[in-house]
């Protein structure tokens, strides 16, 4: 299918993820361990006395040593037990996994939003060097950092919905006058298309419009940033001069020339973008009332949900890394540079 | 040191952008300090009868649901805002660089332990990791800063690593050593020093980020407890609001917020102009 040379750069690189899950585990160990005080006590509640709290803390396995402890998680976590989530009474696991679902829908439509916008933006800029779309992108860039992706979304709902009236009211993924689309992939504007049912589908869709745009405004500045500059020194290098110097078309010099090899440290990018989202994914989720895994972790935060809250951590974490696994794949199948003689 | 003031003029009067950025920056570290003795309310001071008044010539940015003046809370908020993340990141800075400068002169088993260390933290999304660690260590403002730190710390570990790394056997180091300085004396005063310029770019452009975080965290209601004014935890208390269109309530903190973040990014730019023109963009 694909060289030798790549196949063995992507099992290589299979292998590294594995450290990093390792550290992932002890350090979410490490949280759920760090409680303030003697998690004994805090479990068993207020009213509880001296016999009760040591049978919780032999129930919870804490009158273990740390090692055998962390044996015990860690085989927990490997059959996919998080515990119990004490405010909403059901495994950790299951809460997570109904609640991705609305997550990564959001997330991969803002990233759908932000890429769009980011590279055309960003190709121009570098294209036209000192020219407005080159200051608009400036522009661009140093305001999507500096505004915070709750204000942001603030302002969004106050103007598209209050002012404009355009968007729907804030409040979750589907308005109540809607019934959800047969589950299929559990992203509600999929399962509404693959149903045929097009009026949910937009209600869905408006939905997710507003928060994916503050999310996808957020991420967008690093993108633009390392897309100008990486086409701006790819722009400058030997071979695209060479390119043009043969009269070849200016769209072929552009896209195929310099765009394929400006891709290589726009996708490097990424992985700090999808650090950014999957943070910046919370705050969206709480302005919008999103249903997401979010706001999952806030409320189990706000009550002291500590089982829900490591898992919500841990979740996260082991979706990073997979992301950025596959980032790496995508770079190594696409690189250029790599096994041209496999 | 002429030259450098000469430099810092060049710089202030060439970029206009700059210039403003100082100025702000000023006007942010004036309210800090000031902020609670000139603001023309008391900002816990409720009043029942005035309560979600839209800006007017009395209330510059309006009342909210308790009747309390938003400008003076905002004011007022400036100092625990920019305490807070000034503090996470001098302890940021001061771990990192160090656990950094060791890993980048020694090498080997230090260089890999720091770098275990720091691909950890780093593979975690970090903003999800400070609200993990601020569960664990119990909600205080406190846990916020130390979450705020630990998120940032790869970062200056990663910035001063490589820049001891690459002085470690520069001419002027070889020549220190000749003169018979131990390596910790080698590396904590002819290296060390050397590599705080690029240091203190870190600093600025972190600085606005770690804003965002602390205030992020506060916004889903960890850290700082109501009445204590705060930008995030206004911005939470105001966001129920928007939908009803009193505006005043959410944006005015948010724009705070948004501006002390813009000033120190661009503070930061306009630093690394200063420290290292060849890196301009």
């Amino acid at each position: 299918m694909f060289g030798n040379e790549k196949f063995k750069m992507i099992v290589g690189r299979l292998l590294q993820a594995i450290p990093s899950i390792i550290g992932i585990i002890i350090v979410t160990f490490v949280l759920t361990r760090a409680l303030p005080g003697d998690p004994a006590v805090y479990f068993a509640g207020p009213a509880a006395d001296e016999k009760s709290i040591q049978e919780i803390r032999v129930s919870l396995g804490l009158d273990k040593s740390w090692l055998e402890q962390f044996w015990i998680y860690a085989s927990d976590l490997v059959t996919g037990n998080l515990g119990v989530s004490v405010s909403t009474g059901q495994p950790v696991v299951e809460e997570l996994i109904r609640r991705l679902p609305a997550s990564l829908e959001l997330t991969f439509l803002a990233l759908i939003f932000s890429l769009a916008v980011a590279l055309p933006l960003g190709i121009a800029a570098a294209t036209r060097p000192n020219s407005w779309i080159d200051q608009l992108c400036r522009i661009v860039v140093t305001a999507g950092v500096s505004l915070p992706v709750f204000f942001t979304g603030l302002i969004m709902v106050y103007l598209f919905y209050y002012i404009w009236g355009v968007a729907p009211p804030p409040l979750g993924r589907l308005e109540i006058i809607y019934l959800s689309p047969p589950p299929v992939t559990n992203f509600y504007t999929i399962d509404a298309l693959l149903d045929g049912d097009l009026e949910t589908f937009g209600a869905a869709f408006a939905q997710l419009a507003l928060p994916a745009i503050t999310l996808g405004i957020f991420t967008l500045a690093p993108l633009a940033r390392m897309t100008r500059a990486a086409m701006l020194q790819v722009l400058s290098s030997d071979f695209i001069r060479t390119a043009r110097a043969s009269g070849l078309k200016r769209s072929t010099v552009l896209y195929t020339y310099a765009f394929r090899n400006a891709f290589l440290p726009i996708l490097t990018t990424l992985g700090m973008v999808f650090s950014f989202m999957l943070g910046s994914n919370v705050l969206v989720e709480k302005v919008f009332a999103w249903p997401g895994i979010g706001s999952f972790a806030i409320e189990a935060l706000i009550v002291s949900d500590y089982a829900a809250v490591q898992g919500f951590v841990l979740a996260m974490a082991i979706l990073y890394v997979l992301l950025n696994l596959t980032i790496d794949i995508v770079y190594t199948l696409v690189d250029p540079r790599v096994g041209l003689d496999g | 040191m002429t030259e450098f003031l000469k430099h810092l003029k060049y710089i202030l009067t060439e970029n206009s952008v700059t210039l403003i950025a100082g100025t702000m920056f000023l006007l942010l570290i004036l309210a800090a300090l000031f902020g609670p003795y000139i603001v023309p309310y008391d900002p816990l001071a409720s009043s029942a009868t005035r309560t979600l008044e839209p800006p007017s010539w009395d209330h510059w940015f309006g009342t909210d649901q308790l009747g309390r003046d938003v400008f003076s809370r905002i004011i007022v908020a400036t100092r625990l805002d920019l305490a807070i993340a000034i503090s996470a990141v001098v302890i940021s800075f001061v771990l990192g660089s160090v656990l950094g400068s060791l890993a980048g002169f020694f090498g080997g088993w230090a260089d890999r332990i720091v770098g275990r260390i720091t691909d950890t933290i780093m593979a975690f999304p970090l903003f999800v990791l400070a609200m993990g660690i601020v569960a664990a260590l119990g909600n205080t403002v406190e846990n916020i800063v130390y979450a705020t730190a630990i998120i940032n710390l790869p970062f200056y570990a990663r910035v001063s690593r490589t820049e001891v790394n690459v002085r470690r056997s520069a001419d002027f180091v070889l020549a220190a050593r000749l003169a018979g300085n131990s390596s910790l004396r080698l590396l904590a005063m002819h290296i060390y020093p050397n590599t705080l310029p690029p240091l203190m770019v870190q600093v600025s452009l972190n600085m606005g980020w770690a804003i965002l975080n602390a205030a992020g965290l506060s916004f889903i209601g960890l850290g700082v407890r109501p009445p204590t004014p705060e930008w995030g935890i206004m911005v939470a208390e105001g966001a129920g609001f928007i939908v009803s269109g009193e505006w005043w309530l959410a944006l005015f903190p948010g724009a705070a917020l948004m501006i002390a973040v813009f000033t120190f990014n661009l503070l930061g730019d306009g630093l690394r102009d200063l420290i290292d023109p060849r890196r301009r963009t």
